[in-house]
């Protein structure tokens, strides 16, 4: 990946950036049983294809926000907009989170 | 392990080598019998192996040579040695920081040490020596740790200081002005550099003349389990029932556990590598610095080779990056400012599958029959040998020996994750 798309900044180095990881639901800490607390702190999906992720741009505007990114080809695309598609035959798969932007 | 109507198949020794028969040959120009052969995919195996690398087909050497057990099919989508065997920087060494670490890798050298005489294939084991640079008081303070760790285990490491460091690597600048100054650094002389692609070749060879079927271009597709017990593999190539399939595979070792139903805790990163034009040997040590996220060898042909730690973000890609490229420059000049000149050949990346500790999975899962070596993160290579030893005496003891006990994948859930420092600090 060269450039990614910040929301506030547009399209900038990738050096910019700092990657925050996928959007995962966190559990209520008084309510998760212990499995359900490990299975969040170590599995992830690892997925092939396309993924939802949080992202920082440590070097700008200091803001998170979230991408959709292609894990094989590292093609990205803003889950808001919808159409900004690099890869325009595959449409957006995921609705962005409601917390979208929080860290 | 035998299964009625599956029983150990006789192997094929291939014509030894020799500098007699390397002498004929080229006398002769005959053709040289191909190293491992081709077979047709059978119905049903013992054990099948996925994943061709280091590790898989280690495992099927092992179970042949020290098991007796050599109805087995090695299966890879690719070509065998394709992946994180022909893509890492090739350094071997055993200076790990926890005892439980040290053992591990120092039994993998001691089976590197050894593999070519055992496999009677020239694997080019070069004992080179290895230097790993600290650059602050914290990191000199971890290498006398770890030198004093090795020490105890047997494993020859000690800290040196600049002086001494000039004396090994005679272009880097150890000045004080530096930078990054350089302020001592772990010596481990037993460590070194090998052939990648020999040692899968060897292995494979070996494997082969042992009754080991070896598949390539051969895709798993799904894995069967029938009542939490696996019974078997689809392939490209058509179904394979087995009652023991392990998952060897690094960058896909989570796609293949979904398909047996197998959640691990593993996310796969790109690790970038780059090699120059070759030049005259001048830089006979390994020289890694953790700091600068930088390792130095120089090939026997006389090419740098060049590694760094995995990127920043979880991929599956295996393209270089600029952004890459860049930064290991700049480091390399920090600490041998005199290759400025030098051009670079060319870039690549391999797939490391990363565990929360740091520490691979090895030995049984939920699924009855499916075993994993997985999670080798960015030191798969040097453990090939020892892991492919000890999953085969799992696979043929139905449990695994002490050695590799710690390294299950039920560690997560219970909550005893392994701490190894000594292989977080840096890709390596």
């Amino acid at each position: 990946m060269i450039l990614l798309t910040c929301p506030w900044c547009g399209q900038r180095n990738s050096s910019e950036f700092s990657y925050a990881g996928n959007v995962v639901g966190r559990p209520d800490p008084d309510q998760a049983t212990p499995r359900e607390w490990r299975d969040y702190l170590y599995l992830r999906d690892n997925t092939r294809g396309w993924v939802t992720e949080r992202w920082y741009h440590r070097a700008g505007c200091r803001q998170f926000f979230v991408v959709e990114r292609d894990t094989v080809t590292d093609q990205t695309r803003d889950p808001r907009a919808g159409t900004v598609s690099l890869n325009a035959a595959e449409p957006p798969t995921a609705e962005p989170p409601a917390n979208q932007g929080a860290p | 392990m035998a299964r009625p109507g599956l029983g150990r198949r006789g192997g094929i020794r291939p014509p030894r080598y020799s500098a007699a028969g390397l002498v004929s040959h080229g006398l002769t120009h005959r053709d040289w019998t191909p190293m491992w052969r081709r077979h047709e995919l059978e119905p049903g195996y013992d054990v099948v192996i996925i994943g061709g690398g280091v590790h898989g087909l280690a495992t099927a050497y092992y179970l042949a040579a020290n098991h007796g057990i050599s109805n087995v099919a090695v299966l890879d989508k690719g070509y065998i040695g394709g992946g994180g065997s022909g893509r890492n920087t090739a350094i071997l060494r055993s200076n790990y920081l926890t005892p439980e670490g040290v053992r591990f890798y120092e039994r993998s050298m001691d089976l590197y040490r050894g593999l070519a005489a055992d496999l009677n294939f020239n694997v080019m084991f070069a004992r080179r020596g290895h230097l790993t640079l600290a650059h602050n008081d914290g990191s000199l303070r971890t290498m006398r740790w770890r030198a004093e760790v090795n020490k105890l285990q047997g494993v020859d490491s000690e800290v040196i200081g600049p002086d001494e460091i000039k004396r090994l690597v005679p272009y880097m600048d150890v000045s004080a002005a530096a930078r990054y100054p350089v302020l001592g650094a772990l010596y481990h002389p037993p460590g070194g550099i090998i052939r990648h692609d020999a040692v899968v070749w060897g292995y494979a060879r070996g494997a082969d003349a042992r009754g080991v079927h070896i598949h390539q271009d051969t895709e798993v597709t799904g894995i069967d389990v029938a009542h939490g017990k696996v019974t078997g593999v689809r392939t490209s190539r058509g179904p394979v029932s087995a009652p023991v399939v392990l998952n060897c595979t690094a960058g896909w070792s989570t796609l293949i556990c979904d398909m047996a139903g197998v959640q691990v805790p593993v996310q796969t990163f790109p690790l970038q590598a780059a090699v120059t034009e070759p030049v005259r040997p001048f830089l006979d040590a390994v020289v890694v610095s953790g700091s600068l996220h930088v390792y130095v060898s120089q090939t026997d042909r006389g090419e740098l080779v060049f590694g760094a730690s995995v990127d920043p973000y979880p991929s599956y890609s295996m393209r270089g990056s600029l952004d890459f490229i860049e930064g290991l420059a700049g480091h390399v000049l920090e600490l041998m400012p005199s290759l400025a000149r030098l051009r670079l050949l060319r870039q690549w990346a391999g797939l490391c599958d990363m565990t929360p500790d740091f520490s691979p999975i090895m030995g049984p899962t939920p699924v009855d029959g499916f075993l994993v070596d997985i999670g080798w993160g960015t030191y798969g290579f040097k453990a090939g040998p020892v892991s492919g030893e000890a999953m085969a005496a799992t696979i043929a003891a139905g449990k695994p020996p002490p050695l590799i006990a710690p390294f299950g994948l039920d560690r997560f859930a219970e909550g005893r994750l392994l701490g190894e420092k000594g292989a977080a600090s840096v890709g390596h």
